[in-house]
């Protein structure tokens, strides 16, 4: 199985050996944007959860960062190579099993999502932002990468064109961005409001990454959460691709 | 051997290969002719495992093609009529994927890698990247991408369509030469020259059937030699004559400004697929 995983990650490889300028300044620029215009203007010198504001943000910029980066990572590649460039098909006629296929992208994406990740925590050292990290920050940024690489990779392979994977992102990806406690606390939602935000798998992983940063504990029950979403999106993605094969 | 048994593929209501029954030698080259929707395309995706067929069978050497064989995919290769290549890899690179997606040890796929470069004759090109190579040479590389592997069989989708001539010429070439090393080469194309030039049996397809199946020179021999290209009322009429004599005569009686050609494999190209009424303009 590693052997036919492997070209799927050289594959990824040499496209971010190719842009890696592009692809890092990218997944830069819109977290240093956050940084700024939320955690140093808007709530600066303020306080959340017991923490400084900018020290409550950056937790959720990385989950943020990991989530676009592997997502975008996987549906654009793969959405073009499967509508424009038909490199897809290369893959579809090759020895390899759709599994294997899947699991290589899903890897990919989670390691484009780590890199990005943490270049965003690099940037926050620069902004005099230092986090606490343990084993389980990297693990679960591993973790968020794999469930929104599986998701871009149900996208791309569900939509017709371009413009689709724009509008699916619209549809999937910008909410998460601004409701899933990123940017402020849930506890200032209503009840009710607040048990959606907790239905999306981003939620969780700022949840749990922010504890981690600010030495609080998190529950089994958000890591089970995450795990089952990437295990559903995984299965998609398996099931879109074998539809698409046929 | 290829062989299929009532292949069907159907597309909603829309049978776009309709109970193909295909013969194909190992080691020689058939050409599927056939004008635009004739379903050459689909058939050729069915036989290189990227379509499923709706019914029927396809067998290769007398084993049953089941699309998920590992085993039978690396029997196959593919080359599509789009350039399905990583624009932002080197042609080294293209190939190195494909050695990595079949397997290939270390040692075979960089000889391999050396090999087909000569093979095709890219050495100048071999660290470019694929976006800055030009048409001709994308095409090439597809090619020996699809053999790097070393199939038993090749597929191609219209392979020179929208090369110039001098192009096309050299890609004949190096189909010519995987032929004569033994390939079986399968190809559609609607270039007529084409399939003359390569291939020892043409299947000509139209709605989905092949209509008519012989060798270039086969169908050459059954059509009458010499052709009468009378341009009148906006339409050009075609009259079908055994010989000279008698096509010179049928001009002397007619008031226009026909020409007299020798027939040829366009020719027997549009009578079989043409749903247009040509048979209508057979006049011998």
């Amino acid at each position: 199985m590693i052997r036919e995983i492997w070209p799927v990650l050289w594959d990824e490889w040499i496209v971010f050996k190719r842009s890696w300028f592009q692809i890092t300044t990218s997944a830069i620029i819109g977290p240093i944007l956050y940084i700024v215009a939320f955690g140093l203007g808007l709530g600066g010198g303020s306080s959340l959860q017991g923490v400084t504001y900018v020290k409550f943000l950056i937790p959720g910029i990385v989950a943020l960062t990991t989530m676009n980066a592997s997502y975008k990572a996987i549906s654009t590649s793969l959405a073009t190579g499967r509508i424009y460039n038909k490199t897809f098909e290369q893959f579809l006629i090759a020895p390899i099993s759709m599994f294997s296929y899947c699991t290589g992208k899903a890897i990919a994406g989670s390691l484009r999502g780590f890199y990005a990740g943490m270049m965003v925590m690099g940037v926050a050292i620069l902004f005099g932002v230092r986090l606490h990290v343990t084993p389980d920050f990297f693990l679960i940024m591993l973790l968020s990468g794999l469930t929104f690489a599986c998701l871009g990779m149900f996208g791309a392979m569900v939509v017709k064109s371009h413009a689709d994977m724009n509008r699916f992102g619209t549809f999937v990806m910008l909410p998460m961005t601004f409701l899933c406690g990123t940017f402020f606390s849930l506890d200032q939602l209503p009840f009710v409001l607040k048990e959606i935000i907790y239905l999306f798998p981003l939620t969780h992983i700022s949840t749990m990454l922010r504890a981690i940063a600010t030495y609080e504990a998190y529950t089994v029950g958000n890591l089970l959460t995450v795990g089952a979403y990437f295990i559903a999106f995984f299965l998609l993605a398996l099931y879109r691709c074998y539809k698409v094969a046929a | 051997m290829i062989k299929t048994e009532n292949l069907i593929r159907q597309f909603g209501k829309q049978k776009a290969v309709d109970g193909l029954n295909l013969h194909i030698p190992p080691g020689s080259a058939y050409a599927l002719l056939g004008p635009n929707g004739a379903g050459k395309t689909t058939t050729l995706r069915l036989l290189s495992t990227l379509l499923a067929p709706t019914e029927g069978e396809i067998y290769v050497d007398g084993e049953k093609m089941q699309r998920a064989s590992k085993a039978m995919k690396s029997r196959l290769g593919m080359v599509s009529q789009h350039f399905s290549l990583q624009r932002d890899m080197t042609p080294r690179e293209v190939l190195k994927l494909h050695g990595y997606l079949h397997g290939m040890s270390r040692r075979d796929r960089k000889e391999q890698i050396e090999r087909l470069i000569r093979f095709a004759g890219m050495e100048a090109e071999q660290k470019k990247l694929v976006s800055e190579l030009s048409g001709g040479n994308k095409r090439k590389l597809m090619i020996v991408r699809a053999v790097m592997h070393r199939p038993d069989i090749l597929f191609l989708d219209e392979p020179t369509v929208g090369l110039d001539a001098s192009i096309r010429r050299s890609i004949w070439d190096l189909l010519k030469k995987l032929r004569y090393a033994g390939m079986t080469i399968v190809l559609t194309t609607h270039y007529i020259e084409e399939a003359r030039v390569l291939c020892d049996r043409i299947g000509m397809m139209s709605q989905g059937k092949i209509v008519a199946e012989d060798t270039p020179e086969g169908f050459m021999s059954t059509l009458p030699a010499y052709v009468v290209e009378d341009y009148r009322d906006e339409r050009t009429d075609y009259s079908y004559f055994p010989d000279r004599d008698s096509a010179a005569n049928y001009i002397a009686g007619q008031n226009t400004t026909a020409t007299v050609r020798r027939s040829n494999l366009e020719d027997a190209y549009i009578l079989h697929t043409d749903t247009k009424g040509s048979k209508e303009r057979l006049r011998a």
